[in-house]
């Protein structure tokens, strides 16, 4: 039996990037707020100093900052008719643990969707017809547009430092960035990253057949860098251990290195870490959140009343939350009808691994979102006509790591082991690049969460059953764009390279990107959208829901620039609309 | 807008000023609350929960005995190694590498246990895109599995164990496990072998503090600098091999002789 607390005005759900966001801009408004974590406290000098962070095994192989899956996983199969087994250990996506949550260990490649992805359906009928859709598809627009997100990108830009070159400021494009970007209120914080030769090759083949390189927009920093709350970052040395890993030079925006240490200074704040939420509580209504139910990790339960409730965990963890505590309509496949589940999409990426004699590309001097790519093949950017899919994708070069472990690639029809392996490594370590793409993903009448029948975590509560494969859209897109980005690859000059589009079926061992949506997506209508365009439950409405959880299907970058902005939005939307007058923000 | 906790912008040593060490300070409420239940949950409040040396650095690797195999087992895992990576003049293999120090630690670690999987029943066989389902935690796997190619070595070769077999006969043997074509007796040999390379790759890779890649050969090999974390003077010399030797977390091998 729950113990019951003193009551707060806001409790939040999971300290990562929503929650922190979140959090600092409720308690500057003076609320009092409880954030409640499942993972460990986390900083940067006490959990991942230079002095050991560089520990591929660790935490690459060994998951180290990661969620484990005795703690809690999900099931997984293909398609309604087969049975769903759990993910035992993690492959395809990486749940992040603790505070900061993914926010420590991304790769911080912080990419803007188009104008055109936030209105998705609507572009694409009005361009190419209801007909060119498939019929299974069930893409929806947001409910916002980018002109509404646009300052609240700019924010989260500003919080982070990021450091990039714009290609269009207030509608004036600009040599040298992506052309194809939204309109931007201003330059990026900080200029771009430098190069190393291989992005730098990259630029130059692409450039010479017409494409317009830019360098990939990055969270981790050029240069110095003290945000508006005052917190400093520095400049990123190149180390080659960023996705995976904390960064031990305060280089990486994270909640760590760009919020917390503003945040814990407010009195009406606290942390409460190693406590893990079991549900949502309701009123006898259904309609009113009272709290949340949590356990520490002397297990035992406690409730903590609150008159706001904020879901900030990983946007799997939400919708599952939701599933268990009985907010909002489970989708149901069949029908169609119901929203908790409804529209998980993913990320389709490939690449081409090119092998040269005369160069040298020093993997290692890597950053996770140095780079420079092009976008003439993302989301509606070319003409999708002649093709026969939607969507896209951008191509680039991306020197993330030359960790040993996990790079050390060999050209096609090597063996996997014994002598030829090891002088292959050896020959081609130093001389082999990897060039990307990048891809959207589209979501599907059969793609969707529910809960598990057979599975359950280690309180008893039902695991959430994934229910996804890659639809032949994805498919035909990953071919086009391996084809373009191939292209390019030879226009640099190597001597042999093998291309790698993105096949079926999905594979849940093998890792392609956390980039996991959807769920409780946000929308015009209660009937398609479990969020309104607040990001606020249509259902309950002291309920608000962040993260990529809200996103109706995913566009052809990463995401966390966009789940950034939205949490600022909706926050904004808490503070100016819903405190002066709670209720709905928008009348279904 | 508050001020915030100043922040050292160059990594260098936890000693260094600008952090605020102020003690964690509870609320009475949570303390009473919290100090008779839990004792890692932690509230934060008012400043982060920073206190100095309070890493957790990895524990290095010994030599010594084995630590989970058996005298036998660890032969037979020195010899299965050494032929998964061979020896060439420039760089020693699996063995001499240390591949099979690396696993047997592994094995007697948290991995080998499987502490941080999901090992909830029922355990069923599903699609290969559906990932391991084996009752089995990494170490039962390995005990399983070395017993089993024991008797298949011994019963094909004359009595032999694997690592009494001919270079030739043990890449036969290997190349079978690989595509399925040796069944193993109680042991799903596919399986087995693939956890074996991921294992011996991981060794030879990883820092050396694990055991494997003794004196880095490995990144001697291929030419990574190991555990440098700052490249800033080279990420702009382009197509110019870089010049320093390999470092470990662990330091470099003259250092600690």
């Amino acid at each position: 039996m729950a113990r019951k607390l003193p009551a707060t005005d806001v409790v939040i759900v999971g300290l990562g990037w929503t929650g922190s966001i979140l959090a600092h801009e409720l308690a500057a408004s003076g609320l009092n707020v409880v954030a409640i974590e499942r993972g460990p406290w986390r900083d940067t000098a006490t959990d991942f100093p230079p002095a050991y962070a560089p520990d591929e095994l660790r935490y690459h192989i060994r998951h180290d900052l990661f969620l484990r899956p005795a703690q809690v996983t999900m099931t997984f199969r293909h398609k309604v008719s087969e049975t769903a087994l759990p993910i035992r250990s993690w492959g395809s996506f990486m749940p992040p643990n603790g505070v900061g949550g993914g926010g420590v260990h991304w790769n911080a490649e912080t990419w803007r969707f188009l104008p055109s992805d936030l209105q998705m359906k609507t572009h694409l009928t009005q361009r190419y017809g209801e007909k060119f859709l498939p019929p299974d598809m069930t893409i929806q627009d947001w409910g916002i547009t980018y002109d509404e997100l646009e300052p609240h990108y700019d924010k989260f830009e500003y919080l982070c430092g990021t450091s990039g070159q714009a290609g269009n400021i207030k509608g004036q494009i600009k040599a040298g960035g992506n052309p194809f970007e939204g309109q931007r209120s201003r330059e990026y914080p900080t200029p771009p990253q430098k190069q190393p030769y291989g992005p730098t090759l990259f630029a130059q083949a692409a450039a010479a057949m017409g494409y317009k390189p830019f360098p990939q927009p990055s969270g981790n920093l050029s240069q110095a860098y003290t945000n508006p709350l005052g917190c400093n970052l520095g400049p990123c040395t190149y180390c080659g251990h960023c996705e995976w890993f904390g960064c031990g030079n305060y280089s990486k925006a994270s909640p760590q290195t760009t919020i917390l240490p503003a945040l814990v200074r407010y009195p009406n704040f606290e942390a409460r870490t190693q406590c893990e939420v079991l549900k949502i509580n309701l009123d006898k209504s259904g309609k009113r959140a009272t709290g949340v139910t949590y356990v520490d990790s002397s297990a035992n339960e406690w409730e903590q009343p609150a008159d706001l409730v904020l879901l900030c965990a990983f946007q799997l963890f939400n919708v599952h939350l939701l599933l268990l505590s009985g907010i909002g309509k489970p989708y149901d496949p069949n029908t169609g009808e119901g929203v908790i589940g409804r529209n998980y999409s993913y990320q389709v990426t490939s690449s081409v691994d090119a092998y040269f004699d005369d160069k040298i590309f020093n993997p290692f001097i890597a950053s996770g979102s140095i780079g420079m790519c092009i976008d003439e093949f993302n989301g509606d950017n070319f003409d999708h006509g002649p093709h026969g899919f939607v969507g896209g994708g951008y191509l680039g070069a991306v020197q993330t790591n030359g960790r040993p472990i996990q790079s050390t690639r060999t050209p096609k029809g090597t063996p996997r082991w014994g002598l030829e392996w090891k002088r292959a490594v050896a020959k081609n370590y130093l001389s082999g690049y990897q060039v990307v793409t990048h891809g959207g993903c589209c979501s599907y009448r059969d793609a969707y969460f529910d809960l598990d029948p057979t599975y359950t975590d280690r309180f008893g509560r039902r695991l959430m059953r994934i229910t996804f494969d890659f639809h032949e859209n994805e498919l035909k897109m990953s071919q086009y764009l391996t084809d373009r980005l191939a292209e390019v690859a030879q226009k640099m000059g190597p001597r042999q390279f093998d291309k790698k589009p993105r096949t079926g079926p999905y594979d849940v061992t093998t890792y392609q990107t956390t980039h996991t949506c959807g769920g409780a997506i946000m929308g015009a209508d209660p009937k398609s959208s479990a969020l309104n365009r607040y990001l606020q439950s249509w259902d309950v409405s002291n309920l608000f829901v962040m993260g990529a959880t809200a996103f109706p299907q995913n566009a052809g970058y990463n995401p966390t620039d966009t789940v950034g902005a939205l949490a600022y939005w909706s926050a904004d939307a808490i503070i100016k609309q819903y405190l002066k007058n709670p209720g709905p923000l928008v009348q279904a | 807008m508050v001020a915030a906790e100043e922040i050292q912008i160059t990594a260098t040593s936890r000693s260094d000023p600008g952090v605020s060490r102020r003690e964690l300070l509870l609320t009475t409420a949570i303390t009473l609350i919290f100090s008779t239940t839990s004792a890692s949950a932690l509230v934060v409040r008012d400043s982060l929960p920073w206190s100095p040396n309070a890493g957790s650095p990895p524990t290095p690797v010994r030599p010594g005995p084995w630590a989970y195999f058996t005298a036998q087992e660890g032969a037979a895992v020195e010899a299965l190694v050494d032929r998964l990576i061979p020896p060439d003049p420039q760089t020693p293999g699996g063995k001499d590498a240390g591949c099979a120090v690396f696993i047997d630690r592994q094995l007697a670690g948290p991995y080998g246990k499987a502490e941080r999987l999901y090992m909830r029943a029922p355990f069923v066989d599903g699609t290969p895109q559906q990932g391991n389902q084996s009752p089995l935690t990494p170490a039962a796997r390995y005990r399983q599995a070395l017993a089993a190619l024991d008797k298949y070595s011994r019963a094909t070769y004359a009595g032999k164990s694997f690592a009494q077999l001919s270079d030739s006969d043990k890449d036969k043997l290997l190349a079978g496990l690989e595509k399925g074509e040796v069944r193993l007796e109680g042991a799903d040999g596919r399986a087995f072998f693939e956890l074996l390379l991921q294992n011996t790759q991981e060794g030879f890779f990883a820092d050396p503090v694990y055991g494997g890649n003794r004196n880095m050969v490995a990144w001697k090999m291929i030419g990574y600098p190991g555990a440098r974390y700052d490249y800033r003077d080279w990420v702009e010399r382009h197509n110019q091999r870089y010049p320093l030797p390999p470092l470990s977390i662990g330091g470099r091998p003259e250092w600690v002789r």
